[in-house]
Order: C-alpha cells, then sequence, then structure tokens
C-alpha cells in the first residue's frame, strides 16, 4: 500500500500529541508500518502546532509537505485555513469550529477571518466542520476535544471500534479515561454530514 | 511485538540493553526525552545535572569507574560540554562512554542552528547517526561496543525529526554486564603534558584504525536502485530521499559520520552516473568527498540552512512539485506566547512599564520579547543575560545602571547564571538580576532542578536557596517578590534600581502548567462597567480579547490568576 499521510493542526496545549498518539498507535495495531512526528519545545506555548501521522507497507519521511496529506483533522478553526495548502488534491479536511484568538487578533493587528469552513467548502474541498469544544465539555472537560475528534476520525476508518478504545486506554493515563471514553463515544456518534 | 517509540524513548531503551548504569544530563529540546525516558527503568541511575558540562564530567567519571556512561543535551549544550568531550578523546574510557547530542535543523526551539558534527572531527571522536527510532536503539547499543573496542567516547547525533519521531522498535534484553575493574593509571586519566603528548599520538593511531573500521562498518550501506542517481547521505536526510525518489536512484547511507570512509565512497561513486551529497546544516560529508577527490553536487542545489524535505529533493532533483490550494484570505500568524496565569507576565508587564533594558536569557520568559510585552533587548546563550548585563553596565560606564536588569530563570541561573553573578559581585558593576524562579525547567516540559527540592524520580532532594548563592557571592541586596502582586513588583525593581549596589530579586511563583498548582474559576467581565479602555490587554495574555466592544475572558484557558483585574481601573474584571 502506497503510504498514507494525516496531518493535526491546532493550537499548542490542545492536546495534538496526545491524539497523534492514540491514532499512530491504532496504525501499528492494524499492522501499518507508521511514523508520527511530533514538534516540542518553545513552538507549543500557545502557537500553531502541527503534527504529522505516516503509515503504509514501509514508510520513509516523517513529515508532510504542502499537498500531500490525505487527511487533515484540524482542532481549531483558522488552523484549517492555515494549514490548507498541506491538503493533497482531493483530500479530507475536519476542523473542530471552536475559535481561539491568535495575539495578532487579540492586541488587535489582525482580524480573524470570518466564514472559513464556508470558504473551504467552497473551493470544492471535502470539509467535515463540529463543534467540539461543546462535545468535550459535555464529556467532563475542555480537555477532551482532542479526543472528541479521534472518535470522529474513528468512523472513517474500517477498524475494529475495540482497537480505537485500546489505544486510547493505552495512552491516556487512568485517572482521565473515563471522561476521555465519553468524549471519543460522543465524537463517534457524530453523523458524518455535520453543517 | 514492535512499539512505537519516540526517536528519543528508543535510545532510552538502547541505552537500557546496552547495560548502562550512569545518565546524567541537562534538558534541551529535541533531547530532553531521552533521559526522561531512561530514569524510568530504575537499573539505571539517571539524573538531571546542573549543566550539561557538569553532566559530561559524571559521565567521563562514571566511565572511568567502569562504568557504562552516557549524557544527553542538544546542540548548544555541547557548546558547554565540549571542554571536558575534548579531553575524554585523549584519556579514552574504561565503561563505554556515549555523548547523545540532538541539533535542531530549522530552530524549532533553539537560538541557532550549528552543526555537532563540527565536534566529532575537532575532538577526534567517532559519530554515529540513527534515522529512525529503530536504528536510534541498534546505533546506541552499538556506540557503547565501537567505544570499548576503540577506546574512545562517541557521539551519537539525532536532530529534531529523529529525536522526535515515532516508528517501531521492538524491545530486546538488557544484557547483563559487571562494573569493569578500577585500576589507577596515571598517564591514561591524568591529562599533563607529560601524559598529554603521547596519548594525542594515540588519538591520531585510533582515527587512522577507525578509518579502516568505516569501510566495514554495518552503518555504513548501499541500496541499489536506478544508478542514473547516485545519493550519498545520513540521518533523516536519507529518509527525505527515500520518499522523494524511491528506487529511482541508488543510496550509500552513511551512520558513522566521522571518520569517513574513503574506499566504500569512491567505489559507489564510480558505480553511478551522477553524484549527489544530500545533508541537513553544514557540508560535512560533501567537504569529504572533495577531499578523496570526487566532485558530487551538494551545497550548490541544496541550502545549509534550516529543514529539508522530501519536496524539496522532488523539486531539485526532477523538478517535480505537489499541486495544492491556499486559503486565500491572509490568515494571521499565531506565534507562541506565554500561557495564560504564566507568572513571568506581571514581570514583563512591569519591565516594559518602567522602559529598562532587559539583558534576556533561554527559557519560557524569552517570549517577553514578544509582542505587546516586547521587554527584552537581548538573548545569547544559557547564563549570559546576568554577564552580559555586567558588561553592558561597564560600556555605558554607569549610565544605564538604574535602566538595566538582567532577567534569566532558576535553572538557568543554576545552569551558568552564578558564575556571571560574581563576577558582578567581584568587579563591582551596580547591576540588577532577576531570577523568575518558578519551581520547575519549564520550556523542555517540566524538568525539576537543583533548586526546586526534587530530583528527576520526583523524589524530595537538596534544594539550593538562590538566596543564599547571592549573598555568599557578595550581593548582600536579595529581596523575593510575588510576580502576580504588580504594585508590590514594581516598587521593589524600583527600589533595587534606584540603589547604589548590585542587587538579586527573586520573582517567585511556580509555573501554572505545574499539576500541584492550583487554579482559580476564570475570571468574569461586568460589561456594564467595562469602558472598552483594554487596559486589560495589554498583559498580552492569551485569555484575554474584546468582543463588540466589551472585554471577553476566555473560560476554557482562564486560571484565574487576575492579572487583568489588577490592570482594570474600573473594577470590572472580578474573580469567578
Amino acid at each position: 500500500m502506497q503510504t498514507k499521510s494525516i496531518m493535526i493542526a491546532g493550537v499548542g496545549g490542545q492536546g495534538t500529541l496526545l491524539a497523534c498518539r492514540i491514532i499512530g498507535t491504532v496504525l501499528l495495531e492494524e499492522g501499518y508500518d507508521v511514523k508520527v512526528s511530533e514538534v516540542h519545545g518553545m513552538s507549543q506555548r500557545g502557537g500553531s502546532v502541527v503534527t504529522y501521522i505516516r503509515y503504509g507497507d514501509k514508510v520513509a519521511s516523517p513529515v508532510i509537505e504542502k499537498g500531500q496529506a490525505d487527511m487533515i483533522i484540524s482542532f481549531e478553526e483558522l488552523e484549517a485555513a492555515r494549514w490548507l495548502p498541506y491538503l493533497k488534491k482531493g483530500g479530507k479536511l475536519i476542523t473542530n469550529t471552536q475559535q481561539i484568538e491568535p495575539m495578532p487578533v487579540i492586541t488587535g493587528n489582525a482580524g480573524y477571518p470570518k466564514n472559513i469552513v464556508e470558504n473551504i467548502r467552497a473551493k470544492g474541498i471535502d470539509i467535515t466542520a463540529l463543534d467540539a469544544l461543546s462535545l468535550a465539555l459535555e464529556a467532563g472537560t475542555a480537555k477532551a476535544v482532542n479526543v472528541v475528534l479521534i472518535g470522529v476520525v474513528s468512523k472513517l476508518f474500517d477498524f475494529d471500534v475495540n482497537i480505537w478504545e485500546k489505544a486510547l486506554e493505552a495512552c491516556v493515563p487512568p485517572k482521565v479515561l473515563e471522561v476521555n471514553k465519553k468524549a471519543f463515544e460522543l465524537g463517534r456518534a457524530v453523523p458524518a454530514a455535520t453543517r | 511485538m514492535a512499539k512505537l517509540m519516540l526517536g528519543n524513548q528508543a535510545v532510552a531503551r538502547g541505552l537500557f540493553e546496552a547495560g548502562v548504569d550512569v545518565v546524567s544530563s541537562y534538558p534541551g529540546t529535541p533531547s530532553t526525552e531521552i533521559t526522561e525516558f531512561a530514569a524510568k527503568y530504575d537499573e539505571m541511575h539517571s539524573e538531571w545535572a546542573p549543566n550539561e558540562k557538569v553532566a559530561c564530567e559524571t559521565a567521563i567519571g562514571a566511565s572511568i569507574g567502569g562504568a557504562r556512561a552516557f549524557c544527553g543535551m542538544k546542540h548548544v549544550g555541547l557548546n558547554v560540554a565540549a571542554d571536558p568531550l575534548f579531553t575524554a578523546s585523549y584519556t579514552g574510557v574504561n565503561g563505554g562512554l556515549v555523548i547523545g547530542v540532538a541539533d535542531d535543523p530549522g530552530m524549532h526551539s533553539s537560538q541557532n542552528e550549528q552543526d555537532s558534527r563540527h565536534y566529532a572531527i575537532a575532538a577526534k571522536v567517532p559519530l554515529v547517526e540513527p534515522a529512525d527510532s529503530g536504528e536510534c536503539k541498534d546505533y546506541t547499543k552499538m556506540a557503547y561496543e565501537l567505544s570499548e573496542k576503540f577506546d574512545t567516547p562517541v557521539i551519537l547525533r539525532l536532530s529534531t525529526r529523529v529525536a522526535h519521531s515515532q516508528s517501531a522498535v521492538a524491545e530486546e534484553e538488557r544484557i547483563s554486564r559487571d562494573i569493569g575493574a578500577y585500576v589507577k593509571n596515571a598517564p591514561k586519566y591524568v591529562m599533563m603534558p607529560a601524559y598529554a603528548k603521547p596519548k594525542h599520538v594515540f588519538v591520531e593511531e585510533r582515527t587512522a584504525k577507525l578509518k579502516e573500521y568505516a569501510e566495514v562498518c554495518p552503518f555504513n550501506r548501499i541500496e541499489w536502485g536506478s544508478r542514473d542517481i547516485g545519493i550519498i547521505t545520513s540521518g533523516v536526510a536519507y529518509q527525505y530521499a527515500r520518499e522523494a525518489l524511491g528506487d529511482g536512484a541508488s543510496y550509500l547511507k552513511l551512520g558513522l559520520i566521522n571518520p569517513l570512509p574513503e574506499k566504500l565512497i569512491k567505489d559507489f561513486a564510480a558505480q553511478v552516473k551522477k553524484l549527489y551529497v544530500i545533508e541537513e546544516l553544514d557540508d560535512v560529508i560533501e567537504t569529504h568527498c572533495r577531499k578523496i577527490g570526487l566532485s558530487p553536487v551538494g551545497k550548490e542545489l541544496f541550502t545549509f540552512i534550516g529543514e529539508y524535505s522530501q519536496s524539496l529533493i522532488k523539486e531539485k532533483l526532477l523538478g517535480e512539485r505537489d499541486e495544492f490550494e491556499e486559503y486565500g484570505e491572509n490568515v494571521p500568524v499565531r506565534p507562541p506566547v506565554m500561557c495564560a496565569g504564566c507568572p513571568h507576565r506581571g514581570l514583563f508587564y512591569i519591565l516594559k512599564k518602567l522602559g529598562v533594558m532587559v539583558s534576556g536569557d533561554i527559557g519560557c520568559y524569552t517570549l517577553g520579547a514578544a509582542a505587546p510585552l516586547s521587554a527584552m533587548d537581548t538573548t545569547v546563550c544559557m547564563g549570559a543575560s546576568v554577564s552580559g548585563l555586567h558588561g553592558f553596565n561597564l560600556a555605558r560606564r554607569g549610565e544605564y545602571e538604574g535602566k538595566a536588569v538582567a532577567v534569566i530563570g532558576d535553572s538557568t541561573f543554576i545552569h551558568s547564571g552564578i558564575t556571571g553573578l560574581i563576577n558582578i559581585a567581584y568587579n563591582a558593576t551596580n547591576s540588577t538580576v532577576i531570577v523568575l524562579d518558578n519551581s520547575i525547567t519549564g520550556m523542555t516540559g517540566h524538568q525539576n532542578n537543583p533548586a526546586n527540592g526534587f530530583n528527576i524520580k520526583g523524589d524530595p532532594a537538596s534544594a539550593v536557596s538562590i538566596e543564599a548563592v547571592a549573598r555568599a557571592v557578595g550581593i548582600d541586596r536579595v529581596t523575593v517578590v510575588d510576580p502576580n502582586d504588580l504594585k508590590e513588583t514594581e516598587r521593589v525593581i524600583k527600589e533595587e534600581l534606584a540603589a547604589a549596589a548590585p542587587s538579586l530579586i527573586i520573582t517567585r511563583r511556580p509555573c501554572a502548567l505545574l499539576k500541584s498548582v492550583k487554579h482559580k474559576s476564570p475570571v468574569k467581565v461586568d460589561p456594564d462597567k467595562c469602558r472598552s479602555c483594554k487596559a486589560c490587554m495589554k498583559i498580552g495574555c492569551p485569555a484575554v480579547s474584546m468582543s463588540t466592544g466589551k472585554a471577553k475572558i476566555d473560560p476554557t484557558l482562564c486560571v484565574g490568576c487576575g492579572l487583568c483585574g489588577q490592570m482594570c481601573k474600573f473594577d470590572a474584571i472580578s474573580e469567578g
């Protein structure tokens, strides 16, 4: 199988690393060769953060470049616009509609772009948009946005749900496992065509 | 069953399996997790040292004592540890000694983009470079065999994309290894001229032997594909080339980077039509190729700057580019910022307000240089804030003594701020140094340090008193203040700047991300009281913004620190 690429974009602190590890663990369990690439340190402090997952028979490069992602999972709406160029032609974009204002917007030096989801859809791009923050809060914590989105993504793969649950158990600390399981279920229950 | 592991985690696994006994490191992105994962194995002693020089010397001592030893650091850490490295090359080892160093091409979290391979050449020690997590483990183990076989320290070089990428690793057992005997041997371990001179001869002989070994080293391998293009490469650049060109090229993938083979490279070059060298950062392999009479295409096509990728190689070699769609409208940048509730925020707000020159340092607080706080004038390296302020004040001959401060974190102060403080006291400039004590090494992801009272395992440990250190080196004016108390922080800084003696201020409040820190409920804005003056926006908190003309608090980000409330003159912001 040719190598496939999934990109996760978000804001430092949103838990993109954990999301990558869960998806990576599932893909490895399914028998793929997997590479997951993360960035730590300075850029994580509330900055724009991307992580890459690549899987297939034999994966070489751990990174994804413009025009190469089969799927982008964006944890924040503006980040979907920022990282759109990384989507491959015919690729799928899933975004949380939560908006976190970046510092130039907070200080009034820039405006937060409007109608991002509509603008992207107008380009003929396959985009799923959902309010993952509300679902995470329903599960019990705003921090579970990442696992809600994993629940949404899990429906796009033809894998047994047990494998996802097992990966969740392996990657999430026991103390917060219950709330994350709930978040996963709420995400998984989101219908395919939303908004 | 193989497991997904970070490159750094796989190095730690390699240390465990190689029977390593002593690991001493200083945190630094992208190397930190090697030692964090090593600390999870109770079979090894792991520790955070005060700085990389101490870590390296600890590992050297452990090696002389017969243990297999390791020290880990980021590329700029090797500058600090260079002194012991160069002479450990002469002494050689007893137990195997490996120095792990992680370079940061692209500067994801660093102040420069230096190439550590130069150190191996200069110190005349072997350097190995893995290209994925599996190799991270295998090369680590092999590095100990090389170290003991050739009586030399070995550098294990990673780069960000190898250190921070996960791929599958198969776990094996830890070897059982007794600590070797220690035999006093002054000609080997006492590097005074009479003993060092013959050791230099030994080093040159060792290099000659290593050159022979490079020809047969299993880490240097050829993968044949089309012979129209021949690529000499190493590390993650190999992965990019493979991704871009597949079997459309042949590869000489080098794992032992110092010394480099001669015959192997010449033989490979002779069998391909066009020869390229693809290596990130400097032209180390390319220079070697030219030295042995080859003329590969290297830096004339590829850059010295930043990270490479499969796209770059496809474009340069094949002229191909992937299609993509731009969003179109301008997308505002999202630079990293101090977290909501960060104890550094209040201090930098006051420094900006006072308009002082700020001699900065390395840590989360370097973000104080960013808008809207913009309160930092310099950042060079660990410790340079303190010693640099002394020099600056000497240059300005007192003009700035009441108008300049140094800012340095607790861990950075222990790392290399103390010696600068000694210089301020000893050579007498009226300098004001501020230690931002947030009880943790923050930027690298929360490592304990010698000042916070806990060791790498989280167990209670002896804690350096920063106040007592300052007094002991001759600083009589020492004050502690809570940086979330804006009024008191301003008063103390003004007082110390006005004083006719050098002073040390400690702004003490733990990092807001620490699990032990209890957060308050998010603050609330009373829209009737809010006059839209935007005073609360001046602190640059990511949780505070304006919505329909009034201040707005993002409750998912706010930790209730109350700093914005102190900014408000109209009592519009109250505790939640």
